[in-house]
Formats: structure tokens, sequence, C-alpha cells
């Protein structure tokens, strides 16, 4: 039937054609005007009151009295939480419990929140938290990784992951090599702060704004707090402005304390951390210490790696558990190791909990082997490269530590692209050479690869749900589980949907990510937003699309092959109709025209109390070029030039994916250089704000900045064949510490591994410059 | 005494009266002028979330935009200015080029810190104060966690090509509000249960004479400082006189004795000037703070505070400057060393304030350097600042003059350093013995910036490259390194 071919032709030609496009972000416009509305800007209901934390000033410490009794009565004050005015659970921990919204009989960090003051005005609150009477009687605080392990003071046992017999196979092995590195924590500097803002309802009930990458988590701590069902609870958040991780469980500290007030007063409350009370309260990226060991051969070639991972997690669990797991699962980054012996420590510090940020352990945990390849290459001669390369995965060598195979390895093919395109290797002779005439200033370069695991190791979390309404002016309603923090989810998402009805993208409508939407979500994380809520979506559209298949046939007589959608029009046999006249059509014949969808990811399945199993649905690739130069007399460094190939399988939006690279290749830059976290003696953070805490700026970014999309699909089944790029390129970073390192070698003429620890501000590079010359003199 | 503030909105006249002297002017634009474009991001101004455009006269008459942060400006501050905000520049539905340009670039990713980009192209599309600069300097106080800030400098150039649209002359609603008269404000703060006063004096004898009645009150130029006590440690200011429209106060003028610097000017009003002059502190006031704390913050104000990490004093010090202080009808001279006295303490009496200080004019046969260390290049505090001023005629250094800033608890002279210097020949030798000499000179400490140990080894080191500048064998300026072409 040449009707039924020509539909056939016109479907096959309706390729994904919004899919894939560099569409801008959904709110660009709105964030230009400064009409983006974030939680702060709310207008806000009258009567709200404005809530103030008081802060432990003591790291470790019994509270032998807190008393508030003068706060109650200060002006103002509408009234006072402590840990006694909690119905509910007095806890906002994700797993464990061991997170008090107020301390109860101890204090375990500088900054942990004692108790809360909710009044007319914030200054009002504040003013009155300092009429409270606290006595302390300090504990023996345990501030570092050193410490802790001194103390053996621990969240859980030690991890091993095993893959052969490590310890004899650097034995056997002709060279073998070790180190230590320190790897500083990290500041996530969303720049929008911790928020939370709270109104109550009838029946005890309550609405939550809440600045969080995990409505659902907020939702579940909220009425636990409370002591009400999740379902008197509802948390919505339509955007961020930033999380990285930082929104992922810290959130529901202020989402209960506001919910608490606003439940207790009747009243809506607000509670807005200040970026100081924010960067004191609220957890990083842990700090690690890593000691490495390899043997291997004379081309440099593993036999064997061992390596022992030492996190300061704070003083309560957060996600440390998942976090330091995924710190062992990305020891290898893309090399295999041959034999492998991972140990994991999860220290217990007297310190802010530390939590998720963008690469979750994974970028620490990847670190130790690029050390390793550069000092390889080091004692051998070697270009570090060459080094790199005789080491990835590929076929017959493709067991992971936790017994993954590699089946999808492009790091080869990759990392060769690159280092032509970059001219890699005649830009490194030419630098070597430039070295030799320059005693002050030195270059340096290195390409390093990320080979990046995507799924939560933590199985269950991978499923996701989504809810579609079309109305009958064709219009279409989209909610998901997934929160937008300026990724770009919503609009990838939204991609999605407009392209199952062939509608412009204009007719869909993104709301606020809200539990009374789409329940039961995890966080938006793990670089999985896409990846898991794009395909919820792509199942509830295509439930109402198949309806209004099924409808088409019956109301124009043709096949189901023969309905098409495309240009917001519908081909159902000869017939062509705009979308919307289809749909109210089967409004008028009593088509279900909303649906909820769901995806749950396949293949993955993990046993966490052997670390065997297969975690990861696929990883995500990427390599980047560096090259850098450091002021030996000082330790200033500049990255001058970087080039980034990097694999998100088929774009769904190739301009939010350069985004999302270019960005995380800075915000990688920034931990490995000038972002430093100091604490004193006491556990006090002494850099809790812009002024002492510095990210990138402007000019740190490199003058030469090279990005490409490497332009394979993912061989898994993922939202049109395309992968999470929200984590990866956070690492390739590491090439900027690398080259950094080879920067700091050459004033050593290449013989001696520089012990260069993470951030390299320009303190640690003059350190490694200093120590470099005095080895090389002896 | 005028009891109102008067200022433009979107050019429009608006009067203020009864607010809180200390409001900052983001707190007024988020509250009660209900705008909540304009984003709080650090209350301290380093992020730039908050940035806005200030208007005002220049010399020629004309309004000049400049990029300021509200997060730190006192509402009393936008007195006879005219103010623009990210809400102020869409034209009906029409985005301004710098907005689409944004858009276009895909320079916006969580939006967080995109109107105080926005406001700063805007300045620099403007023509505004300080903006003559390469990109990446302007938007130095800008701090983006997303973009990694390449889309965002693409969009200013994108910007560039956009057709302009018609704006209009602010200058005559400029005029008509009709500020001539002194601002003098009073709010009784029912927290303190005290009153709270501010004066705008409108010239230098106004100012003596209230310096004289209100001993005890803070004197305020740019509030870069000053801000941060009310909005990080939240002290309540009884009484603050600012010296913003004192005429007077704001001019420069080449005298006999050198470069007058009154003590109401704005870094990136003296920036050229000083440049001209002293191509270094050109380069280190680049550097210093950003655009929105220069446009806002004075050197007499870094002068004055005392902060043994302002970078003026020790770059001010060594190329030989004065400072003058007014105390009523009375004025005397000062070398600029001798005004800090020890951490906290300044040589001021009550009353007393700075008016301006006076760069002297250098010989043919000066060396002149400044070296600004710190974990960041822009807008970051010094861990350690030189300055090094070396008199050296045929290979003999005839006088040193050497500050440093980060190594003790004020601005501090490395006399024996200078000492081991003057009169010896400018070699390695005389260098080493001046390193050794930093050591009897300074006991730096520990902190979040840097170590003692790095401290005193970088500043030796600095004296190291000097020297190696001063002989020109190699390059030692990492700024100004680009990428090997292979």
């Amino acid at each position: 039937m040449p009707d039924s071919g020509q539909a056939k032709t016109r479907a096959a030609e309706a390729q994904p054609h919004i899919v894939g496009q560099s569409i801008r972000h959904d709110s660009a416009e709105k964030h230009v005007s400064g009409l983006a509305q974030y939680i702060d800007d709310i207008p806000e209901p009258s009567g709200t009151l404005q809530i103030y934390l008081a802060q432990s000033s003591r790291a470790h410490a019994r509270l032998l009295k807190l008393d508030v009794s003068a706060v109650r009565s200060a002006q103002g004050v509408a009234c006072v939480l402590t840990a006694a005015d909690v119905p509910g659970k007095n806890d906002y921990s994700p797993i464990m419990g061991d997170d008090p919204i107020f301390a109860e009989d101890k204090v375990e960090y500088v900054g942990q929140c004692l108790f809360a003051v909710a009044a007319e005005t914030l200054a009002q609150a504040r003013a009155a938290s300092a009429l409270a009477v606290v006595e302390y009687e300090d504990l023996p605080a345990v501030l570092t990784i050193d410490a802790a392990r001194e103390a053996d003071l621990t969240l859980e046992p030690s991890q091993v992951m095993r893959l052969g017999d490590a310890q004899g196979e650097i034995a056997k092995a002709p060279r073998r090599l070790w180190g230590h590195v320190a790897i500083g924590g990290q500041d996530h500097f969303y720049l929008e702060g911790h928020i939370a803002m709270a109104a109550p309802k009838e029946d005890g009930d309550v609405h939550v704004w809440s600045s969080t990458q995990n409505p659902s988590e907020v939702q579940h701590i909220v009425a636990k707090a409370l002591g009400i069902r999740d379902h008197g609870v509802v948390v919505e958040n339509r955007r961020m402005g930033g999380g990285f991780g930082g929104k992922e469980t810290q959130p529901s500290l202020m989402a209960a304390v506001a919910a608490l007030a606003a439940v207790k007063t009747g009243r809506p409350a607000k509670l807005r951390l200040d970026r100081d009370d924010d960067m004191v309260m609220t957890g990083k990226r842990h700090d690690f210490e890593v000691d490495w060991s390899v043997g291997f051969d004379d081309q440099g070639r593993l036999k064997g790696a061992t390596f022992d991972l030492a996190s300061r997690c704070g003083y309560s669990y957060d996600l440390s558990g998942s976090i330091n797991d995924r710190a062992m699962f990305h020891s290898d980054n893309a090399y295999f190791l041959n034999a492998a012996e991972i140990v994991s420590h999860r220290f217990k510090t007297h310190t802010v909990s530390n939590t998720a940020f963008r690469g979750f352990g994974g970028p620490q945990g990847m670190i130790a082997i690029e050390r390793a390849m550069d000092a390889i290459a080091l004692s051998l001669g070697a270009d570090p490269l060459d080094v790199r390369l005789a080491n990835l995965y590929g076929p017959g060598r493709d067991l992971t530590p936790y017994g993954q195979v590699v089946e999808d390895s492009i790091a080869k093919e990759l990392m060769e692209r690159l280092a032509e395109t970059s001219d890699y290797r005649k830009r490194r002779a030419a630098i070597l050479e430039w070295n030799r005439t320059s005693p002050v200033l030195k270059r340096g370069i290195a390409l390093t690869p990320v080979k990046f695991g995507i799924s939560f190791t933590a199985t269950h979390l991978n499923q996701a749900g989504a809810l579609v309404h079309v109305y009958t002016d064709g219009s279409v309603m989209l909610n998901h589980g997934g929160t937008e923090m300026g990724q770009g989810l919503y609009i990838k998402v939204a991609q999605v949907v407009a392209e199952v009805f062939g509608i412009e993208l204009e007719r869909v409508r993104i709301t606020a990510t809200a539990t009374d939407k789409v329940p039961n979500t995890s966080a938006t994380a793990a670089s999985s937003g896409s990846d898991l809520n794009g395909m919820a979506a792509l199942d509830a559209a295509q439930r109402i699309r198949q309806r209004l298949i099924d409808f088409a046939c019956q109301e124009f007589g043709c096949g189901p092959e023969q309905v098409s959608f495309a240009n917001n029009t519908v081909q159902a046999g000869a017939t062509e109709l705009p979308f919307q006249e289809l749909v109210r059509r089967a409004y008028f014949n009593r088509v279900g025209l909303s649906a909820t969808g769901y995806y749950k990811t396949p293949k993955i399945h993990y046993d966490r109390s052997k670390h065997q199993g297969r975690p990861f649905f696929y990883y995500a690739y990427g390599a980047a070029v560096s090259e850098v130069a450091i002021d030996t007399l000082t330790g200033e460094n500049r990255t001058l030039r970087v080039d980034i190939l990097h694999d998100v399988g088929r774009s769904l939006n190739p301009a939010i994916d350069l985004g999302q690279i270019e960005g995380g290749f800075i915000q990688g830059m920034g931990w490995l250089t000038t972002e430093e976290l100091v604490y004193d003696d006491q556990g006090r953070l002494r850099t809790h704000a812009p002024s002492t805490y510095k990210i990138p700026a402007c000019s740190d970014r490199p003058k030469d900045f090279r990005i490409d999309l490497w332009d394979g699909p993912n061989r898994e089944e993922t939202i049109y064949r395309s992968k999470a790029v929200g984590e990866p390129p956070l690492m390739l970073a590491i090439s900027v510490f690398s080259a950094l390192t080879q920067a700091v070698a050459s004033v050593g003429d290449h013989r001696i591994m520089p012990d260069l620890d993470a951030p390299a501000t320009p303190e640690r590079i003059l350190k490694a410059v200093d120590d470099v010359r005095r080895r090389s003199a002896q | 005494m005028r009891e109102t503030i008067r200022f433009l909105l979107d050019g429009e006249p608006r009067e203020l009266g009864g607010v809180d002297p200390t409001l900052t002017v983001l707190q007024l634009l988020r509250g009660p002028l209900r705008r909540p474009g304009t984003k709080e991001g650090c209350a301290e101004g380093d992020c730039g979330a908050c940035t806005v455009a200030l208007g005002e006269f220049d010399a020629k008459g004309k309004v000049q935009w400049r990029a300021v942060n509200a997060c730190i400006l006192f509402a009393p501050m936008l007195d006879g200015r005219a103010l623009m905000t990210v809400e102020s520049l869409k034209q009906g539905d029409a985005l301004h080029p710098v907005q689409q340009a944004m858009v276009q670039t895909h320079g916006s990713q969580c939006g967080f810190c995109t109107p105080g980009f926005v406001m700063s192209l805007w300045v620099r599309d403007q023509k505004g104060a300080g903006c003559d600069m390469p990109v990446e300097d302007v938007l130095a106080g800008n701090l983006c966690r997303c973009t990694g800030y390449g889309p965002i400098a693409e969009a200013a150039a994108v910007a560039d090509g956009l057709p302009k649209p018609k704006t209009v002359d602010q200058a005559s609603a400029l005029k008509a509000l009709d500020v001539a008269e002194s601002l003098g404000l009073a709010w009784d703060d029912p927290q303190a249960g005290r009153t709270r006063r501010w004066f705008s004096p409108r010239s230098l004898a106004e100012l003596a004479d209230l310096a004289e009645q209100y001993p005890q009150a803070v004197i305020l130029a740019g509030a870069t400082d000053v801000g941060l006590w009310v909005t990080k440690q939240h002290r309540a200011l009884d009484t603050v006189i600012w010296i913003g429209d004192v005429a007077e106060l704001k001019t420069m003028a080449e005298t006999e004795a050198g470069l007058r610097i009154g003590a109401g000017v704005r870094y990136s009003d003296a920036y050229a000037a000083l440049a001209e002059r002293l191509p270094d502190l050109g380069e280190m006031m680049r550097r210093l703070g950003s655009v929105q704390v220069r446009n806002s913050g004075t050197i007499g104000g870094n002068i004055a505070n005392g902060s043994p990490i302002g970078d003026m004093p020790p770059a001010l010090i060594a190329a030989g400057a004065t400072l003058t202080l007014r105390l009523g009808g009375k004025t005397r001279d000062l070398p600029l060393e001798d005004y800090f006295l020890a951490y906290g303490k300044q040589d001021r009496a009550p009353g007393e304030f700075v008016e301006a200080v006076t760069v002297h004019p250098a010989g043919p046969d000066r060396f002149y350097r400044v070296y600004k260390l710190s974990k960041r290049f822009d807008q970051d505090i010094s861990a350690v600042c030189a300055g090094i001023a070396l008199d050296i005629k045929d290979g003999q250094i005839e006088a040193a003059r050497i500050a440093f800033g980060g190594m003790a608890a004020t601005p501090k002279r490395a006399s024996n350093a200078e000492q081991a210097l003057a009169g010896q020949a400018f070699d390695e030798a005389t260098v080493d013995l001046a390193c050794k000499a930093l050591e009897t000179d300074f006991a730096p400490i520990d902190d979040m910036r840097a170590s003692a140990a790095y401290r005193m080894a970088s500043a030796k080191n600095l004296l190291r490259r000097a020297y190696l500048e001063w002989r020109g064998e190699a390059s030692t300026r990492v700024l100004e390194v680009e990428a090997l072409d292979a």
C-alpha cells in the first residue's frame, strides 16, 4: 500500500529533531532579566517569620546547659526551638539517624545547630540567639585524618576490594613505586545558599519550598520531625541556584526547622543561611589521604596496585559510605590494574559532616592512580601519555577490581584522537625545550583520561517517575522527580516529551518538582538526572501518544504505523491535522490524556558485602590535555591551554552538555588549585566566605580552551543513546594537577617525582619545587 | 540639612526617608523596593551577584555609570545618584543586547549569579568606570560556579556586535534631584535603643566640623571594608560621616610634592594616573579587588583603616608617599609608614581624618616593583605584598625603600633589608644578604592565606625576582606567559 509506505517514510524522516538540538536553557531569558524566581524571591506571605540557627562554638563537648529563656522573651521572638521542641524524630540524616536537628547532650562540630530562633526579623532572631546561656564541657576533639587514624575513630568498618593477589604481583614485578598524596576537600559554593520556607496548612500539614536536590527525602525527614505521615508534607522546588551535591542531603536541616517553626507558630517561616553560616554549618567534599604502591614492568605496564584511601567524613555518616565506595570504584580510573587491593577507611572527625560533591568520591579515588602514572613515567624516562595508554582497559584486560567487565572502553581511541588534535607530542617536546632556557618559569603538559561509572551504586536509587498531562488546547504539562540546579535537566526532559508528541517546545510547560506530583523519587545526583527522568518522561509521554494513536486509528481508519507526530501536526493515514485538534477530538471521545511514567535502570546489581557485581550501567569517558606554567620563585601558576574531548554518547543537547563540560572542568581545576579549606586547631573553619575561599574567577579559565564532543552513541539503551554528563568532566581537571606535577619535576630534570598535594596553591607548588631542588642536589 | 535620600531608579526620582542609614542597597532592593532580581551571594562584596549600576556626573558633567556591589553599599550612598538594576534593562519585551547575548551564548546555567554578570556587562556596554580593560578584568568581581566563564566572556563580545537600543539620558533627571544641600539622617534603632546618625557633608569644612563634633563617628569612604562591619560582624554603627560627596576630597592634583590624591578618590579614578607613573602599581591595582570594589573603594580608605593586608600602603610606602591628616582647620603631614603604629592602631586623633596622600616623583634611576602574592590572581587578599623601590646608578644601589604587607601587624618597611642593599652593588651576593636581613625585619604568622614559612620564603624570592627583572635575563611573569605553539 503506497499510503502506508509514505507514512513509513515520513516516520523514518521524523528522526529526533528537537532532541539533539542546542536549545537554550528553559529559564535563560528569565535568568538574564532577574525574573527567575529562587526561593528567597518568592513573595513572603504576610506574617512570615525569619529564622536564625544558633551554632556550637566547640568541636566536641558535652552540652551541660542550654538555657534559652532569655531568648524566648527577647524582642520580636515568636518561638525558640530546641531538641525538646521536636514532636517527632530529632534527626535529619539520610541514612543512619546520626544528624540531630538540634544538639541534645553533646556537640560534635563547630557550627552544629544548637537551637533555632524564629522572629519578626532576621536581625531580631540573630540578636536574641546571643542571649542563650550555653555551658560546655570540652571533650577531646579529633580533627584530622591522622588524629582519627591514631584514635581509631571510624564511622564504619574499613572496606576492602580485591582483584587477584596485588601484594604478590607487586613483589614479583620488575619495578616498584609508592607514594602518598593528600587531597583537600572543597566547598560547593553554589551561589544560592541553603534556604527553606514553610507554610502551615490545615490538619497540621505543611508546604515546604526547599532548595534541595532531593525533595522526597526532605519530605520524609520533615514528616518524621513533625511526627506526621509523608502525605502531610509537600516539598517543592522550581530551581536551585546551584547544587553540585551540596543540596543532596543538607537541605533537610533547613527544611525541618522551617517546618517545625511554621507548624508550631501557625505562621509561615523562612530560614536562609548567609554565606558564612552556610559554609560553616554544611558539609563539603571529603578530603583524603592516599597511600599507593604499584608494581610494573619495563614498559610501565601495571602488574599490581594497592591503595589505602583514608577520608575525613566528619562527625556523622551522611552519605560517606557510598562516597568512599565510589572512591574505591574509581581508584583504577581508566586502567587495568591486573591485581589490586583497595582499602578504604571512613574516619570520624569532630568537623562538619562531609557530603556529596560532584564526582562523589570518584575524583579523590582517581588522583592516586594518576600520580602513579606520572611517577612510573618519570622513573622510566617515558612520556606519561605512553604509560597511560599502555595501561588502559582493553580486550582481555577488562576486569575491574569490583568484578564488572569493562565492555565499552573507548579511552584509547579517544585519547589518541585528542593527542592528535591537541598536538600533544609536539607541544610536549617544545615545552621540554623551553624549560631548558627558562630558569624561573617552567611549563608542564599532561593528558589524562576519565572513565566514570554511571548509576547510583545503591541499586534501589536507580528509578524515576514522571507525570505528563496533555490539556485540551494541545499544551502539555511535564513533571518529573528530577530537580533543576542549572544543569539543564528540565530542558533536556522537555525536549524528550516534545519529541514524542512532535510538538514545539513552547507547548511543553515544565513545572516545579514537587512531591505531590511525582512521589518516592531519588536525588538528582550521580549524573543520572536525564538518564532516569528522561526515560520516565518518555514512558509517560509514550503512553499518552499510544492512546492518541489508537484513537487516531479508530477515528481515521488507518493502521498504527500510519500515524506520525511532527511539526505540531499529526498524520493519520491520509488525514493531517493539528496536534491540538487530535487532542480535542480524543478528549470528546473520552481518551485519558494524563499518564505517569516510570523507569528503572536495567542490568545493574551489586553485592556490597563482597564489593562485587555490576554497579554501573555504563561508563562515560573523556580526556583532557592541560598546559600550565609555574613560577619557581613564588609557586604562582596558571593554566594556559586546555583541550578536551568528552563522551556524552549521542547528545540530547550539545550546548547544555558543553556547558557542563566546561563548567565541570573549571570547578575541578578550582578544587585542585586555588580552593583551600583551612581549619584551625580548635576545629573552626577559617575559610568560610569568598574573601578567603577562592573559587576560580573569570581570568583563571585557560585563555585557550577547546572542547569537543566524542561522536559515538551510548552502546547501552539510554535515553536517545545519550550519556550522563554532570560529574565526569570535573575529573578532566586532574590533567591540570598532572601538568603542574610535570612543571615542578622539570626543576629536577624530570628525574624526581615531586611531592605535591592538592590543592596546588602557590605555597604547595613552591614547597614541592624547593623539595625537588633539594633532593636533586643530593 | 536634608532628611531624605533622593535618587533615580530606572530614571525616575525616588525619595526615601525614615530608613536605617546602614540598610544596604541590596536589602533595600529586595525588601521595600520589591526587586528580587538582584541577589545576595556573599554579603561581603566578593561574588558580584548583587551588582547594580550607579550613575553620577563625571568631571565633564556627563552621567558616568559604575558597577558596584549593592550588598555593602549603604542606602544613603544612593543620594544624588541614578540606580539601575537587572530589572531596568528590558525595553518592553525586548532584552537588552547584553541580556540577549547572554542567552545566545548559553551564559547562564543556574542563573543565580547571572543578574550580577548582566549588570557588569551592561556597565561595560555603557563604557562605564573601570571598564576599559579586557573582559576578564571587567568580570573579575563576578563569581560563577556553573559555566566556567567562557560563555559569559563570549557574551561580552557578542553584545558588542549587536545593535544598540536607544537609551534615555538621565542627566537632566539626575540634576533635577537637587541634592546640593547636605544630607543628615537620624533613625531610632529599636533594637539598640539608640539613634543612628548619618551625615553626607558637601564640603571639607563641613566634614571637618562634623568630625570634631562627632569624634567617635565612623568616617566612611567606599564602604568596601566598613560595609562588612555591618553585614558580617553585625555591628551597629551609631554615627557615620560619609565623605563621598565632599568635592575637595575627590580631586587629584599634580603638585610640587607629587601626585596628590584626595581621600575620596576611588581606585578606578586614580588608576590611569598611577598606572602611567608606576606601571607595576597599575598592574597590582588591576588585581586589587574588582571593578565593583575599585568603583567604590578609595585609596584613602585603604590607608586610613590601617589593615596589615591592604595592598596600597606597601606599594605607596616604597614609592615614597606623604599622608595629610586634617583636624578641624589644621592639617599635618607625615610619611605614610609612620601612620601605622600597631595592629589596629593608627596615628590619628579623635576627630581627625585622612585628607590626602601624596605620591612623590621618582628620579630617573628609580627601579620600582610591586608584587602581589595570593591564592588566586584576581580579587584576592594578598598573602604577601611587596613594594620595592631602588635608586640604582651604575649598578650601585644608592637608596632602597622596601615595604611589605602581610608580613607584620602593620604595613611595614623592611629596614634591615633596605640597609643591606643601600650603598651596595646590585648583585646576587647583596640580594642574598638582603634576603637574610628580611628574617630580622619580619616574623610573619600562619593563617588561612599562607604559612609563616611561605611568607618568609616568598618574600625573599620577591627580592630575587626584582633582581632578576633588573638584570632582564629571565622571564619572571607567569601572567604574561601564553601557551606554546607546537
